[in-house]
């Protein structure tokens, strides 16, 4: 009985609250615009009867809508460049990270509690501030350019605010602990008479950090990636604020269908097509979680 | 032997400053007295006093501050209930289902999140408000929730739960007496995870509030989208400061907890 309950409370939360919410967007995505409220056709006619009304409802879904996404140029540019902003970012966060999480494991151990701290604290602070802080910093006014001019790198200053580079450098610098700490984790676990039996073994420094150390952290290293490459991809936060108006990602278009264009089918369309890409680096992170899972088991 | 390289330092060096430059900077300046962010014009505090004045943003934060307590404490409660059934509850019927559902939101793009909560709401006509925006924060965050607390669950020995069963206790006493002191931290650590996100989350709250439930995650966001003004720097300094605070506090606390059960093990060892 208290058993029942247990299990109830939780689930029967989440069918409302994340399940249904998510068929609702489904049905949408098969619905057709109109000027109505709400502002789409067909609606469930409750003089059919339950049923029957149904039945007439399901029979008059149809794929329009993602026919016209895919026939659409601007959704299909939003996509790839959805997915090559999210890859090149991803791979400049593991180049940034790695370093920091290879010196953290590196570390004395009496610091290591403290600067996992010093990663871990950007983390709880405002993600919306941490993308904030770089509007003053890269501005053509902005600090940044200030600096170099006045140092004469420069002559005019450079416009890096509103374009993809800083999209780049904000999701790079909001997403950073996420890198860190999975491949900090690995690497710290890592037994370090094996590098020395590498060199023992004719191995050079270099070669030992690309021939062991590397494919020993390769688990923290996909963690990492698929950490930061998953949510960056469905990203609204970054691009609007850092990206110019030709920055196109799919969490604004999405945004944009919604609250400007009103076009809930679309919106919907748009939303159930995302899930669909991030399917496949979910499924291979999940993959990359059991196999770690088994082997720290 | 660790050999803790110049390239090591250099590295940590680095990324570190990467990490909290912005930031320190973000503070300096917020005791600029220039309404002209970029130009240092001598020390002043005139935009915190501006800021207390701002009614618009007092009113958005304890907006803010309500949404995240009442989220995180349904969302502590129902998220280790999950991690409970989870890991404790053995086999039910549509457990994949369960599972699948409390490690989605934690992928879930947020603006998908946001998209169909608010489609739900209008479908089952719910005025939005404070209300809407618990309900949101509440299903995400107690699925962060389940995963802290399920970790601890995970690595605790299932036989002292047993042996207070074999004793005489009721399930009940069993969890109470047994169960929820060792897992506490990990509760605490749980909540407060929740009550961040809660805090932080601006583009879900941005699609399950209404017009008489502003937060201040999305009143930030439509002043910052016309550039930086000194009064954000101001409302950015004093957050940083309140995290720095908490977060400070409690790994010490952490710590001293450690410490205290080290030697009381050593004191039973002895």
């Amino acid at each position: 009985m208290r058993r029942a309950f247990l299990i109830l409370v939780p689930y029967i939360w989440l069918l409302v609250l994340f399940l249904a919410p998510f068929l609702i967007v489904l049905r949408i995505s098969l619905s057709d615009p109109a000027l109505a409220i709400p502002p789409y056709v067909p609606q469930l006619d409750a003089a059919e009867g339950v049923w029957p009304g149904i039945v007439n409802l399901v029979s008059q879904f149809d794929l329009e809508n993602y026919a016209f996404l895919t026939g659409d140029d601007l959704y299909w540019k939003a996509y790839l460049s959805s997915l090559q902003i999210a890859v090149v970012s991803t791979f400049l966060t593991l180049l940034v990270g790695f370093p920091i999480a290879y010196g953290m494991a590196r570390a004395p151990v009496e610091w290591r509690a403290t600067l996992m701290m010093l990663v871990i604290l950007p983390f709880w602070t405002s993600f919306l501030i941490r993308v904030y802080a770089w509007i003053g910093i890269l501005g053509t006014e902005g600090y940044l350019n200030q600096l170099l001019l006045s140092v004469g790198v420069i002559d005019a200053p450079l416009a890096i605010l509103n374009t993809n580079i800083a999209v780049y450098i904000g999701i790079v610098y909001t997403y950073l602990p996420f890198m860190v700490l999975p491949i900090y984790a690995a690497l710290e676990k890592m037994d370090d008479s094996l590098l020395e039996a590498a060199e023992d073994l004719g191995c050079t420094r270099t070669s030992a950090f690309w021939l062991v150390t590397v494919p020993l952290s390769k688990t923290g290293i996909i963690a990492g990636c698929f950490l930061v490459f998953i949510p960056a991809l469905g990203e609204f936060v970054i691009p609007s604020l850092l990206g110019g108006s030709d920055t196109l990602m799919i969490g604004k278009v999405l945004w944009e269908e919604f609250f400007s264009n009103r076009d809930w089918p679309v919106a919907s369309t748009v939303a159930v097509i995302l899930l669909l890409i991030l399917i496949i680096p979910i499924i291979l992170f999940q993959r990359n979680e059991q196999k770690q899972r088994e082997m720290d088991g | 032997m660790r050999r803790f390289s110049w390239f090591n330092a250099t590295s940590l060096t680095l990324g570190f400053a990467f990490l909290y430059l912005p930031m320190i900077i973000l503070v300096i300046y917020s005791f600029n007295e220039s309404r002209l962010v970029t130009v240092w014009a001598g020390f002043s505090t005139k935009w915190y006093g501006e800021l207390l004045q701002n009614d618009a943003f007092l009113d958005a934060a304890w907006v803010t501050i309500k949404v995240g307590f009442w989220s995180s404490t349904i969302a502590t409660v129902l998220g280790t209930m999950a991690a409970y059934v989870m890991v404790r509850g053995g086999r039910f019927f549509g457990r994949t289902v369960f599972s699948g559902m409390v490690y989605a939101p934690l992928v879930m793009p947020e603006v998908i999140t946001g998209l169909s909560l608010l489609l739900f709401f209008i479908a089952i006509d719910l005025d939005r408000g404070v209300l809407t925006i618990v309900l949101a924060h509440t299903t995400f965050s107690m699925c962060y929730v389940s995963v802290v607390v399920s970790s601890r669950l995970v690595s605790f020995d299932k036989s002292l739960e047993e042996a207070a069963l074999d004793l005489g206790c009721t399930p009940f006493d069993a969890f109470r007496s047994v169960t929820l002191p060792i897992i506490a931290p990990s509760v605490i650590a749980g909540w407060l995870l929740a009550f961040t996100l809660s805090l932080d989350d601006l583009v879900i709250a941005s699609f399950a509030s209404g017009p008489s439930s502003t937060t201040l995650p999305i009143k930030i966001f439509s002043a910052v989208r016309l550039g930086v003004t000194p009064e954000i720097n101001a409302l950015s300094t004093i957050m940083i400061g309140l995290v720095t605070v908490g977060v400070i506090t409690a790994s010490l606390v952490m710590k001293r907890n450690i410490a205290r059960a080290r030697l009381d093990e050593q004191r039973a060892a002895g």
